[in-house]
C-alpha cells in the first residue's frame, strides 16, 4: 500500500499517462481522417528504431532540443518561464552561422568561437528581457514574445543580406565552412552510415550535467532558486533577486543559443529563410515540462522529441500528415498541466480498494 | 457561571445544531451548537484556529457542512451557496475585506446585485440607496470614492453597507476590530448598536475579550473546534472566558527582570519616505533602541511602521533622514548591508519574506549566510554542514517535527514557521533585532516561546524593537512604548504600568498632554 | 499630388485591411484577460479559425457563414482552454502554449487529410465576404482606394464600441471586471466566477476564431500554412499595450495595423526590406511599454486560478 501511494506521488507516472493519452488522441485524429493508427505509428517506431542509423539521426534531431528544452527548464526553476527560447535560438544559430561563413580558422578554435558567438546572442537576447522586467516592470512574457518575432525578421533579413546570402541558392545563407561544422570525423559518420552525426548530441549531455551541478551543489543555484521560489523572502535575506534574474534569464538564453549552433553547425550547415517560427523554441517548452523541468530529464525528453520529429517526418510515407506529432505533443503538454487531477482520480481509487 | 436558559424561543432566529464540517482527515468543526436571537449580539470566541471561521464559513454558505442542521426563524434550512444565505438574510463581512479596489464604493456594494435600466446598470438609483442606508444606520461613506483610495474603517462600513445593501438580517463580523483605532472601534461599536436597535443580530467573531464584555450579551466558546459553552457575558467576567478559550489558567503577563537600558544601538532621524502610491508615508519620524530594551512600536496598522521596518532592514528606499546602527550609517543600505551591519529582523509575513516555502528548513536556516564558511566553499555547497546546522537549531528550538531538515518548509504548521524564522534570526545574534507582529496566528503555546526568546534576547544586553499591531502584546513585553500615527512618533511612553486608554488616544493621532 | 493622395488612400486602406483580424482577435483577448485567464493561445486559435473560414467557404459558398464558422472553430478551441484553466486549475501561460501546438497542427492535418495539400484551395470571390463600397468611387481614386475593403472591416469598429459598452455599461461587464480583481468576492457574492471565466474565454476563442477568418476569407482567398505568423500575438501584445481595455486595444491595434500598412506599401517599392518593416509593430510595443505604460495594472487576478471552496 505505501510504497503504491509512493509511485503515485511520483511525476514520472503521471507524465508517462500525459504521452499515452496524448497518442491515443493522436489515434483518434488519425482514424477520422481514416489512416489507421497501427500504421502511422508503426512506422513512427520502426522510423526511429528500424536501422541504427535512424537512432543516430534521433539523436541529431533530439540535441537542439535539449538545450532549448534545458533553457526552458533552467528558467521555471528559477521562477521565470523563458517563452523565448525560440528567438534565442534564432539568434544563436544566426551568431553561429555568420561566423562559420565570414571567419576562417582552423576547427579547434573556429567550433568554440562560433558557439561561444551562439551562446553570447542568446544571452543577450533574453538579457535583454530581463532588463526590461527588472528596469520596467515589464512582464517576460510579452517581451519574450516580441523578442521572439524581432529575432524571425532579423534573421530572415540577415539570410537576404550580400555578405551571407548565396547566389542562385533560393532563400538561404551559404554554407558554413567545414572547420566550423561540428560533424564527427568522416570514419565515424560512415561507420555510423549517418552523415549528420554530429557532437550535439554530447555537448547537450555534457551541458546537463552542468546544469544540474550548478543548480544543486552551487551557492548560485541556491540563489536563483530562492530568487524563483519567492523573490521577496530571497531580497529580505540579502540576495540581490534583480541581478539574479538576470543571471538565470542570461544563462537560459545562452543554453537556447547554443541549441541554434548544434543545429546549424551540426546539421543544417546553413540557414534558410523562415516562412513560419522555426518551433525549437516552443517544442523546448514542451521538452522541459516532460523532462520535469530538470535538466537531466530534458535530456529523455529532448531524445523523445527528436524521435517524433524524425519518426514523424516519415509519416506522409503511409499518407498521415506530419502535424498529428504537433497535435499529439500539445495534447501532452496539456495532459501534463493538469496532472494534479489525474493523481487526484487515481489517488480516490487507491483509498477505495 | 450562567447557561443561558431558554429565553424565549420566539425570538430566535438562527440555530445551529451539532455542526460537523471536516477537511479531508481534519475535523475543523466537532458538534457545535449555536443559537442566536433577534436584535442580540452574539460573541464566537476562541483562540487562532480553534474554528470559529469555519463555523461561520458553515452559516454563510461557504462551507456545506459534513453533518448538523441548520434552523432560520424555526425552519430547517441547508445553504448551497453564499448567495443563497444573503438571500435568506445572512451576510458576512469577512476580516480580510473582499472589496475590489479599483472600484468605487457603490460600485462594490452593489455588486452582484445592480439594478438594471434596460441592458444598462443604473447607478445612479443604486447611489441614492446607498446613501439612504448609510444615513440610515449613521456610517459616513463616499460613494463614489474607490476602494484604494480610502481608509481601513470606511472600507469596513462599505463591507457592512454591501451585507445591509442585500438585506441582511443576520450579520457576522469576522474579528472587526483587528485593524481599527480604539476610536474606530468605539465607532463600530455605535453602528453594532444602531443595528441592534433596528432588529439586526450581529455574530461577532473575536478572541479579544475586552470587545465581547463591551458589546455581546451572549459569548458561545469553541476550543479546538468543540462547543465548550454558551453564556450570558453580564454574568461572567473576562478571566473566566479567558479560561474557557484556552482551557486553562492563562497567565497574560510575561516574566522580565529589571534592567537598564545602555547605549544607543539604533538611532533613525527625521525620515521622510513615501508609499507605492506617491503618498508620504513616513514625515519625519524619529526613533532610538538602546541595548538592553525592548522598545515597542505601537500603532494601527497603516500608519508607516511597515515602511520603517522596511527602510530599516534595506527592502525600501526612504527620500531623506539619517539611520544609524552603533555609529554606522545605514540609510538606504542593501538588506545585506543592514544585515551585515548589526540588524536582524523577524518580518511580518513569515511566508512573504521569512521563509522560502519550497526550500528544506535547512536551506532556510542559512538563508543569509549560504555563501559563508563552513556552508559553502568557493561557491559550492557543503551539504553536511548545512544539515548539521539545521539540526542543531531544530533540537534547540524545538522545531517539529524532528527529522525535517530536509522536507519543505510549507509542510510546517504555522508555529513552527515561525519557529525556523525565529531560530535563524535569533541564532544571528545581531546588535537590534527587529520583531514585526511575531505571534500573528500562532497559538497561546507557540506565543509565550516567541516572547520568551524576544525576551532573552534583551537580557543578552540586545535591543530589540518589538512593531505589532497586538496592544496587548506590546504592553507586556516593552520597556519602553513608542507610537507611531501617520508617519511620525506621537508619543513615548515607558512600558511600566502604561495606560491603554492614554494609548489608544495618541494611536488614534492625539498629541500627548 | 494626386499621385500622393492616392497613395495615402491606400495606406488608409492597407490599415484597413490589416486590423480587423488583430482587432477581433484582441477585443475577444480583452474579455479573457480581464477576466482573470491569460490566453497565451490567440494565435492557434486564429489558424483553427483561418482553416475553418476558408473550408467552409469551399462548402458553403458564402462568405458569412464560412467567418462565423472560423468563429466557431477557434471557440471550440477556447472550450479546450477554458477547461483546463479554470476547472482544472492548469497554468494558464503553459495550457496557451499547448493550444499553439494544437491550432496549427490540426489544421494543417486537417488540410493535408482534406485536401491532401497545406494550403485549401482558392475561393471564389463570390464565396468571400463582399465588399460594402464596391464601385461607389472610381478605382484608384483617393476613396476608392480608402474604402475597397471588406465589410468586416467596419464591422469591426462597431464590435470595438459593442465591448466597450458591454465593458462599462452593463451587469455582465461589471461582473466580468470583478471577478478578474477579486473572484473570492464574487463568489461570496453570488457571481459564478467559472460562468463569467467560461464565457469569456470561449468569447475570446470566437472573436480570435473571426480574426483568422477574416484572413482567409476576406484580405485572400485560401488558407496557407503561412497566413497566420504572429497575428496573435501581435493581438496580445495590443491588449496590454492598450491597458486591457477595449478602447486602449483599439488604438493599439490601429497603430499596429498601420506599421503593418506601412510595410505592405513599401515592400512594393523594394526601397527598405520588408523584414526590417515587419519588425515594427514589436518594436513599437516594447519601447512604448518602456516610455508610457511601465507597470500597467494588470487585473488582480489575471493568471491565478481560482478554486472553489466545498
Amino acid at each position: 500500500m505505501r510504497k503504491r501511494k509512493s509511485i503515485l506521488e511520483t511525476s514520472v507516472l503521471y507524465t508517462l499517462i500525459a504521452i499515452v493519452l496524448g497518442f491515443v488522441i493522436g489515434a483518434i485524429f488519425l482514424v477520422v481522417a481514416g489512416i489507421s493508427p497501427a500504421a502511422a505509428y508503426g512506422k513512427l517506431i520502426d522510423g526511429v528504431f528500424g536501422k541504427p542509423k535512424f537512432m543516430v539521426w534521433t539523436l541529431v534531431y533530439a540535441s537542439p532540443l535539449i538545450f532549448t528544452g534545458m533553457s526552458v527548464a533552467f528558467s521555471l526553476r528559477t521562477g521565470v518561464f523563458n517563452i523565448g527560447a525560440e528567438g534565442q535560438f534564432v539568434v544563436g544559430s544566426l551568431a553561429a552561422c555568420a561566423i562559420g561563413i565570414l571567419v576562417d580558422l582552423p576547427a579547434v578554435i573556429h567550433v568554440p568561437l562560433c558557439l561561444a558567438a551562439a551562446a553570447a546572442a542568446g544571452f543577450i537576447w533574453s538579457y535583454l528581457v530581463g532588463l526590461l522586467k527588472v528596469k520596467r516592470g515589464i512582464h517576460e512574457v510579452l517581451s519574450y514574445i516580441m523578442f521572439n518575432w524581432i529575432a524571425f525578421y532579423l534573421s530572415n533579413y540577415a539570410v537576404n543580406t550580400a555578405v551571407l546570402h548565396k547566389e542562385g541558392n533560393g532563400e538561404a545563407t551559404k554554407d558554413v565552412l567545414d572547420s566550423a561544422r561540428l560533424l564527427f570525423p568522416q570514419g565515424i559518420l560512415k561507420a555510423l552510415n549517418c552523415t549528420g552525426a554530429n557532437w550535439g548530441f554530447i555537448l547537450a549531455v555534457a551541458a546537463a550535467v552542468l546544469m544540474w551541478v550548478i543548480i544543486e551543489k552551487t551557492t548560485l543555484g541556491y540563489r536563483l532558486k530562492a530568487v524563483g521560489y519567492n523573490k521577496e523572502a530571497a531580497t529580505f535575506g540579502g540576495i540581490n533577486a534583480d541581478q539574479s534574474i538576470l543571471t538565470a534569464l542570461g544563462i537560459s538564453g545562452a543554453l537556447a543559443g547554443i541549441g541554434g549552433a548544434v543545429q546549424i553547425l551540426g546539421m543544417a550547415g546553413r540557414i534558410s529563410q523562415f516562412a513560419g517560427q522555426e518551433g525549437y523554441g516552443f517544442e523546448g517548452i514542451t521538452v522541459a515540462l516532460i523532462g520535469g523541468s530538470s535538466p537531466l530529464g530534458c535530456i529523455f525528453s529532448g531524445i523523445f522529441y527528436g524521435a517524433m520529429k524524425y519518426g514523424g517526418a516519415k509519416l506522409t510515407m503511409v499518407g498521415a500528415p506530419e502535424e498529428v506529432i504537433d497535435i499529439i505533443m500539445g495534447c501532452v503538454i496539456i495532459f501534463i498541466a493538469i496532472s494534479s487531477v489525474f493523481k487526484g482520480l487515481l489517488m480516490k481509487v487507491v483509498k477505495k480498494k | 457561571m450562567g447557561r443561558v436558559s431558554h429565553m424565549d424561543e420566539s425570538t430566535v432566529v438562527i440555530s445551529m445544531q451539532e455542526i460537523v464540517k471536516k477537511f479531508g482527515d481534519f475535523t475543523a468543526n466537532d458538534h457545535i451548537n449555536l443559537c442566536v436571537h433577534k436584535g442580540e449580539v452574539h460573541a464566537i470566541l476562541g483562540e487562532n484556529g480553534a474554528g470559529k471561521s469555519t463555523l461561520m464559513n458553515v452559516l454563510c454558505g461557504l462551507y456545506k457542512p459534513t453533518s448538523g442542521q441548520i434552523f432560520l426563524n424555526g425552519k430547517e434550512i441547508s445553504f448551497s451557496s453564499p448567495k443563497h444565505a444573503i438571500d435568506m438574510g445572512i451576510g458576512m463581512v469577512h476580516q480580510h475585506f473582499m472589496l475590489i479596489q479599483p472600484f468605487t464604493v457603490t460600485d462594490n456594494i452593489i455588486l452582484g446585485v445592480e439594478p438594471v435600466k434596460g441592458m444598462v446598470v443604473d447607478k445612479k438609483t443604486a447611489r441614492d440607496k446607498v446613501l439612504e442606508l448609510s444615513e440610515r444606520y449613521n456610517m459616513k461613506i463616499d460613494p463614489d470614492a474607490k476602494i484604494e483610495d480610502i481608509s481601513v474603517g470606511m472600507q469596513q462600513r462599505v463591507e457592512i453597507l454591501k451585507v445591509l445593501y442585500r438585506g441582511a438580517d443576520v450579520l457576522i463580523l469576522d474579528e472587526p476590530t483587528a485593524s481599527l483605532t480604539p476610536q474606530e472601534i468605539e465607532g463600530l461599536m455605535e453602528i453594532i448598536e444602531n443595528l441592534t436597535a433596528d432588529g439586526k443580530s450581529i455574530l461577532l467573531i473575536t478572541h479579544k475579550l475586552k470587545e465581547i464584555t463591551a458589546s455581546s450579551d451572549n459569548c458561545t466558546i469553541i476550543r479546538q473546534g468543540k462547543y465548550i459553552d454558551t453564556v450570558k457575558v453580564s454574568e461572567v467576567n473576562e478571566n473566566d472566558l479567558a479560561a474557557m478559550m484556552v482551557g486553562r489558567d492563562v497567565n497574560f503577563k510575561v516574566d522580565k527582570k529589571e534592567q537598564k537600558a545602555g547605549e544607543t544601538v539604533l538611532e533613525v532621524k527625521n525620515i521622510h519616505a513615501k508609499d507605492y502610491r506617491g503618498v508620504e508615508i513616513l514625515n519625519g519620524l524619529n526613533l532610538s533602541v538602546r541595548r538592553g530594551e525592548i522598545v515597542g512600536l505601537a500603532g494601527v496598522d497603516g500608519n508607516g511602521q511597515t515602511e520603517l521596518v522596511e527602510i530599516l532592514t534595506g527592502l525600501r528606499k526612504a527620500e531623506s533622514g539619517e539611520v544609524t546602527v552603533l555609529g554606522k550609517n545605514l540609510f538606504n543600505a542593501t538588506p545585506k548591508q543592514t544585515f551585515e551591519n548589526g540588524i536582524s529582523s523577524i518580518p511580518a509575513d513569515r511566508q512573504k519574506h521569512g521563509l522560502v516555502l519550497e526550500f528544506s528548513n535547512e536551506d532556510n536556516m542559512i538563508l543569509q549566510h549560504f555563501e559563508e564558511e563552513p556552508y559553502s566553499h568557493k561557491g559550492i555547497l557543503n551539504r553536511k554542514a548545512i544539515r548539521e546546522h539545521a539540526t542543531e537549531l531544530m533540537e534547540k528550538f524545538d522545531v517539529r517535527p524532528r527529522g525535517t531538515e530536509g522536507a519543505p518548509s510549507g509542510n510546517l504548521s504555522g508555529g513552527n514557521q515561525q519557529k525556523v524564522i525565529i531560530a535563524r534570526e535569533v541564532t544571528n545574534d545581531k546588535e537590534l533585532l527587529i520583531a514585526v507582529n511575531p505571534t500573528r496566528g500562532l497559538d497561546v503555546g507557540a506565543i509565550e516561546f516567541v516572547h520568551k526568546y524576544l525576551v532573552e534576547q534583551r537580557n543578552k544586553n540586545r535591543a530589540v524593537l518589538l512593531v505589532s499591531f497586538e496592544l496587548d502584546e506590546i504592553m507586556s513585553l516593552s520597556d519602553r512604548i513608542e507610537v507611531i500615527f501617520d508617519g511620525q512618533i506621537t508619543g513615548s511612553v515607558p512600558g511600566k504600568d502604561a495606560d491603554e486608554k492614554e494609548l489608544g488616544y495618541l494611536m488614534a493621532g492625539g498629541k500627548k498632554a | 499630388m494626386n499621385g500622393m493622395i492616392s497613395n495615402l488612400g491606400l495606406l488608409i486602406n492597407a490599415t484597413l485591411v490589416a486590423t480587423p483580424p488583430l482587432l477581433l482577435a484582441a477585443l475577444g483577448s480583452c474579455f479573457s484577460e480581464r477576466s482573470g485567464v491569460i490566453n497565451l493561445g490567440i494565435e492557434g486559435m486564429m489558424t483553427i479559425g483561418a482553416f475553418t473560414g476558408a473550408a467552409m467557404g469551399l462548402v458553403a459558398g458564402n462568405g458569412w457563414i464560412a467567418f462565423l464558422c472560423g468563429g466557431l472553430a477557434g471557440a471550440a478551441m477556447a472550450v479546450i482552454h477554458a477547461i483546463v484553466c479554470i476547472q482544472f486549475h492548469a497554468d494558464q501561460t503553459i495550457a496557451g502554449t499547448a493550444i499553439n501546438f494544437i491550432g496549427p497542427g490540426l489544421a494543417l492535418f486537417l488540410a493535408k487529410a482534406i485536401y491532401g495539400s497545406s494550403d485549401t484551395p482558392p475561393l471564389d470571390i463570390s464565396d468571400k465576404l463582399p465588399k460594402m463600397f464596391e464601385g461607389w468611387f472610381p478605382s484608384g481614386s483617393f476613396l476608392g482606394n480608402v474604402l475597397n475593403v471588406y465589410s468586416v472591416a467596419y464591422l469591426v469598429f462597431v464590435f470595438a464600441f459593442i465591448a466597450w459598452f458591454v465593458f462599462y455599461k452593463t451587469k455582465f461587464g461589471t461582473h466580468l471586471r470583478a471577478v478578474g480583481e477579486h473572484p473570492e468576492a464574487c463568489e461570496s457574492l453570488g457571481i459564478n466566477v467559472y460562468l463569467v471565466r467560461y464565457i469569456c474565454v470561449i468569447l475570446s476563442g470566437f472573436m480570435a476564431g473571426l480574426g483568422g477568418a477574416f484572413v482567409t476569407v476576406a484580405t485572400i482567398n485560401q488558407f496557407r500554412p503561412s497566413v497566420i505568423v504572429g497575428q496573435g500575438f501581435i493581438a496580445i501584445a495590443a491588449v496590454i499595450f492598450g491597458k486591457f481595455s477595449p478602447e486602449g486595444a483599439a488604438k493599439a491595434c490601429l497603430l499596429f495595423g498601420f506599421c503593418s500598412g506601412v510595410k505592405s506599401i513599401i515592400s512594393m517599392s523594394n526601397v527598405v526590406s520588408p523584414n526590417l518593416i515587419s519588425m515594427i509593430p514589436y518594436i513599437v510595443t516594447i519601447i512604448a511599454l518602456i516610455l508610457f505604460v511601465g507597470k500597467a495594472h494588470t487585473p488582480a487576478a489575471n493568471g491565478k486560478p481560482f478554486v472553489k471552496s466545498k
